[in-house]
């Protein structure tokens, strides 16, 4: 039982993340810089989403089989969870995503540099969930991780290529690392359902991919020609978000919140 | 293999990829099974990529063709593992695709590997057939096309990239 709420509540934060940061990236269509650059992000917003669904079905379907454990919880109006029910009709505060995923876009360079840090993150962490002893969480983890080498490519890219491009985008960048990397500590540090799937395979181990990150981190960060950075908060795996969170479900629930169930 | 699966193998053959209408689902290679019962099928299908907004459209289009040919229920479902790769296109999709005017996915697996402003590779302009081509950008009109361009001919292209 106990098992069963902490994989729900690991497969919602996968989801959230996924879900998150791709809303966040999809608030660029439309206004990218050029036209190429503006399909690349929507279309890693797209992909981001799509795994999203997979983890939210996924969630949903461990939910329904359980058993009301909470009947005040409002997932729990005796109707069958769904995907979309999970996105749009949750608050901020069951949100398990990372802080990272959540910072607003800023420039251009802010948002590619927030992409590489996730990236980079989920290239290490599919790697290893798609070997994990749960069936679903592994498939999914195979299929994205596919996606997941492109997006990583692109933003890295991205980041030597304004890094070490002008003065301008230089102190652009610098100034992005500043404001992201005190929140990528959090990536790394387990949560309490973390911790417990861990031990039985459940969950990726995540110290050991830390090392990994930071050394591919250090690699583009030296031909970007950008300094490290570093700092720590953390807390939106556990609930506890920054004031964006609450703005950006405010955008994104906001139909079904006032006329739920609409469909077109 | 019986009559029925055969014949439901060559119905799918008329369901089309909505975003690349040259290409049916057997073409895209992303038919994995069918399962027959009488009239009962069930089509097991895996995505493309994981937001491909197609997906549901084809899964939609596969149950009304079945319906429509008299079988039922008809179900769909959905195979994650092991992941879909351009591999499982057929040699006849490829061709379709380059008719099309879409160069078709090269066997380099370029997507596996990390490796940063990496070699371009050597992908046939789909009208002249020139190798003298350019990325402009990895990802195209949809999630399965990165955009490039003829230097001969002076065209863009799309190419249906490695997955
Ligand atoms: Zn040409």
């Amino acid at each position: 039982m106990q098992t069963r709420q902490a994989l729900i509540d690991y497969t919602l934060h996968l989801a959230d993340n996924a879900l998150i940061l791709g809303h966040r990236n999809s608030e660029w269509t439309g206004h990218g810089p050029i036209l190429e650059q503006d399909i690349a992000l929507s279309n890693i917003a797209l992909d981001l989403i799509g795994q999203a669904r997979l983890f939210y079905q996924y969630a949903a379907l461990l939910i329904n089989k359980t058993p009301a454990a909470d009947p005040t919880s409002p997932l729990n109006h005796g109707t069958a969870v769904t995907e979309d029910s999970l996105a749009y009709l949750r608050d901020a505060w069951d949100f398990k995503n990372c802080l990272l995923c959540e910072q607003t876009n800023g420039d251009w360079g802010k948002t590619v540099l927030r992409q590489f840090y996730f990236s980079a993150y989920q290239f290490y962490l599919y790697g290893e969930m798609q070997k994990g002893k749960d069936a679903t969480l592994a498939a999914i983890a195979e299929k994205a991780l596919k996606e997941v080498t492109y997006h990583l490519r692109w933003s890295s890219e991205w980041v030597i290529r304004l890094g070490d491009g002008t003065a301008e985008s230089h102190a652009r960048m610098e100034k992005a690392v500043g404001e992201l990397s005190r929140l990528t500590a959090e990536l790394f540090l387990p949560a309490q359902y973390e911790r417990s799937l861990a031990e039985a395979g459940l969950a990726v181990d995540l110290l050991p991919l830390r090392s990994r990150w930071e050394q591919r981190v250090r690699e583009v960060f030296e031909m970007a020609t950008l300094s490290g950075g570093a700092g720590m908060l953390t807390g939106g795996k556990e609930g506890r978000h920054t004031e964006h969170l609450g703005y950006l479900l405010a955008e994104m629930q906001f139909l079904q919140r006032a006329y739920p169930g609409c469909e077109w | 293999m019986n009559a029925t699966t055969d014949k439901i193998w060559s119905l799918l053959e008329e369901v089309t990829d909505p975003e690349v209408p040259v290409l049916s689902v057997i073409d895209l290679g992303i038919v994995r099974d069918v399962k027959v019962v009488d009239k009962a099928v069930e089509v097991v299908i895996t995505p493309t990529y994981s937001g491909c907004p197609a997906m549901d459209v084809i899964a939609m289009t596969i149950r009304m063709t079945l319906l429509q040919e008299g079988y039922g229920p008809v179900k769909v479902s959905t195979v994650l593992s092991p992941a879909w790769t351009t591999e499982w296109m057929t040699e006849r999709g490829k061709e379709k695709l380059r008719a099309f005017g879409i160069a078709p996915p090269t066997p380099l697996q370029q997507v596996c590997h990390t490796q940063l402003f990496h070699r371009d590779e050597a992908i046939a302009c789909p009208r002249c057939g020139s190798y003298h081509t350019r990325m402009i950008s990895e990802f195209g009109s949809t999630a399965c096309k990165a955009l490039y361009r003829c230097e001969d001919c002076r065209e863009p292209f799309d190419y249906f990239k490695c997955h």
